[in-house]
């Protein structure tokens, strides 16, 4: 019964999301191919601050290594689409394998200041190597190279679809992984470190793991990015871009699958729907972000979870 | 056949700044019974089983469990080694659900089999009694039902060595009663280590007792010779003044 409403409300949204391509103006089917591919990146956050418990202020660079990962091995490299987006996700893996093993030898808000301070040396790190990554300026990656078994990735449909597919494959796998034995000791450890340690389970371990199925996310969001949308840049390794799926997650709802999903769409069109009456659209949006936290402190799906649907996963 | 005593340790000693909580204390402890350990606060009792258990590193000395040496093992290798433990204040995962605690402690051992995994926390929950507040959010429970639920944690994991670190602080009498009769229940498949400041409770369960004061063992015996020991008195109520 739980299990099949869960799966309803996942296929459901992916269902959703198809139906949108063909009802949506075109500006908002681009949209949302960015909102998905950006969803990608909330969920993978949301594994580690949602789920274990534990709030790293470094994501960006998980993201921009995904990112750099293929947009460097494309241009320099020659890769093919497929296996550049690979390159970009095992650079993110192996980052956060090698930050975790440092990383998660502080906890709290140590552990936030050392992942904070290893994405701000990343974001150095690329700066510095200006002459390959074109530091603040980035780089572009040619139409013509983009070009996924067939598909030429510039246009909005392959776009659409593409960013859709990632989508529906990390969406899903991370309602599977949440529900596995590994998903419910890291809720355990969210819970109770302690506790969990004390049942015998390896937290450390458990935490590491945690951080690197969350950096591969992040990676393939980063990658998704460059592949879909050409564009190779410092920006997004720099400290905004760590804030934002906090944001996302906090306000779709930590710790529910659906939560990273409804928070970037929220804050997206948040941000464009009030800046396109006034300048001061942060503004507008800082005060949402106020109220939100005031009234609904576990965020939108987590406040639906908590009033009505207590099964949402 | 299996040696006669579970856990032995040798010297061990704990060193806080200048204070000594715990010194050369050579302890062994006797499988499939039930042993108390007593002494007045601050005595180092917790100290004790701080160090027995991996949470805290002992200045000097070793533990064995077993017959193996596992002073240089972390805690939760020495959970997986046939160890449990429920804390002085209770700690269970307080978002998740009854069902969810109790499958967590289960699910190390069992989370492979799905189907055993599910039997054996369904027969926890029948044992202690919480089967009907099964789905409840356990921070929703009351204090004595969240105390039980802690030990059930504990016996689902099948201890070779259950401890028990004052289970019984905060209980009702009948609450205490009933606590007092599950232990009975726990000791036939399991080496216990109790530390409890309730007297009536270690006179009801105690097969041995051992007494800490100090920071150092001070005696240890059954519940009769250590209730008839001078010194133990003089530790619980200070000694006579000379008039």
């Amino acid at each position: 019964m739980l299990v099949s409403r869960s799966i309803a409300l996942h296929v459901g949204t992916l269902l959703v999301l198809v139906a949108l391509f063909f009802v949506l103006p075109a500006y908002h089917v681009g949209a949302f191919s960015r909102i998905m591919v950006l969803a990608i990146y909330a969920i993978g956050f949301n594994l580690l601050f949602g789920y274990t418990g534990l709030l790293s202020l470094g994501h960006a660079m998980f993201f921009a290594a995904g990112m750099y990962g293929f947009g460097l091995s494309m241009n320099f490299g020659g890769l093919t689409v497929p296996l550049a987006l690979g390159v970009g996700v095992i650079a993110a893996g192996l980052l956060a394998l090698a930050v975790g093993l440092l990383a998660l030898r502080t906890i709290g808000v140590a552990f936030m200041i050392v992942t904070l301070m290893f994405a701000q040396t990343f974001y150095l790190v690329i700066l510095y190597f200006g002459e390959y990554t074109r530091g603040d300026e980035g780089f572009i990656i040619q139409q013509a190279q983009r070009n996924l078994a067939g598909f030429d990735l510039t246009t909005e449909t392959a776009r659409y679809f593409a960013a859709f597919t990632l989508f529906a494959i990390c969406f899903l796998a991370m309602a599977r992984l949440v529900q596995s034995p590994f998903g419910k000791r890291l809720v355990a450890i969210r819970e109770n470190e302690e506790r969990a340690r004390m049942l015998g389970y390896d937290v450390g371990r458990l935490k590491l793991a945690a951080l690197v199925v969350s950096g591969l996310f992040s990676g393939v969001a980063g990658a998704a990015y460059a592949m879909l949308f050409g564009y190779v840049g410092a920006s997004f390794a720099a400290v905004h871009y760590s804030i934002f799926p906090l944001l996302w997650v906090l306000l779709g709802g930590a710790g529910t699958t659906i939560g990273p999903l409804i928070g970037v769409i929220f804050m997206f069109y948040l941000i464009d729907i009030s800046s396109s009456f006034t300048n001061a659209y942060m503004l507008v949006a800082g005060v949402a972000l106020v109220l939100l936290t005031l009234f609904a402190p576990q965020g939108i799906a987590g406040t639906i979870r908590k009033r009505t649907l207590s099964w949402l996963p | 056949m299996a040696a006669v005593n579970i856990l032995e340790t040798k010297g061990l000693t704990k060193i806080y700044g200048g204070l000594r909580a715990n010194t050369d204390i050579d302890f062994s402890l006797r499988r499939n019974a039930i042993t108390a350990l007593i002494g007045p606060n601050g005595a180092g009792k917790s100290t004790f089983v701080g160090m027995v258990s991996g949470r805290t590193p002992p200045t000097n000395g070793s533990v064995c469990f077993e017959g193996r040496d596992i002073s240089h093992l972390p805690t939760h290798k020495r959970m997986q080694l046939g160890m449990a433990y429920t804390f002085q204040i209770t700690s269970i995962f307080p978002g998740l659900t009854v069902e969810d605690n109790v499958a967590l402690a289960a699910g190390r051992r069992l989370a492979h089999d799905k189907l055993a995994h599910a039997e054996k926390t369904g027969a926890v929950l029948r044992k202690i009694g919480l089967e009907d507040r099964a789905g409840q959010v356990a921070s929703d429970l009351s204090y004595g039902h969240q105390r039980v639920l802690e030990i059930a944690m504990g016996l689902t994991q099948d201890p070779k060595l259950f401890i028990l670190d004052e289970p019984t602080q905060g209980l009702a009498e009948g609450e205490v009663d009933a606590f007092v009769t599950l232990m009975r229940s726990m000791a036939e498949e399991t080496t216990i280590l109790l530390i409890e400041h309730n007297m009536r409770v270690v006179a009801e369960t105690a097969d041995h007792v051992a007494v800490l004061d100090q920071g150092r063992l001070l005696a240890s015996g059954t519940f009769d010779e250590i209730h008839a020991n001078a010194a133990v008195q003089a530790a619980y109520l200070g000694t006579p003044a000379n008039v």
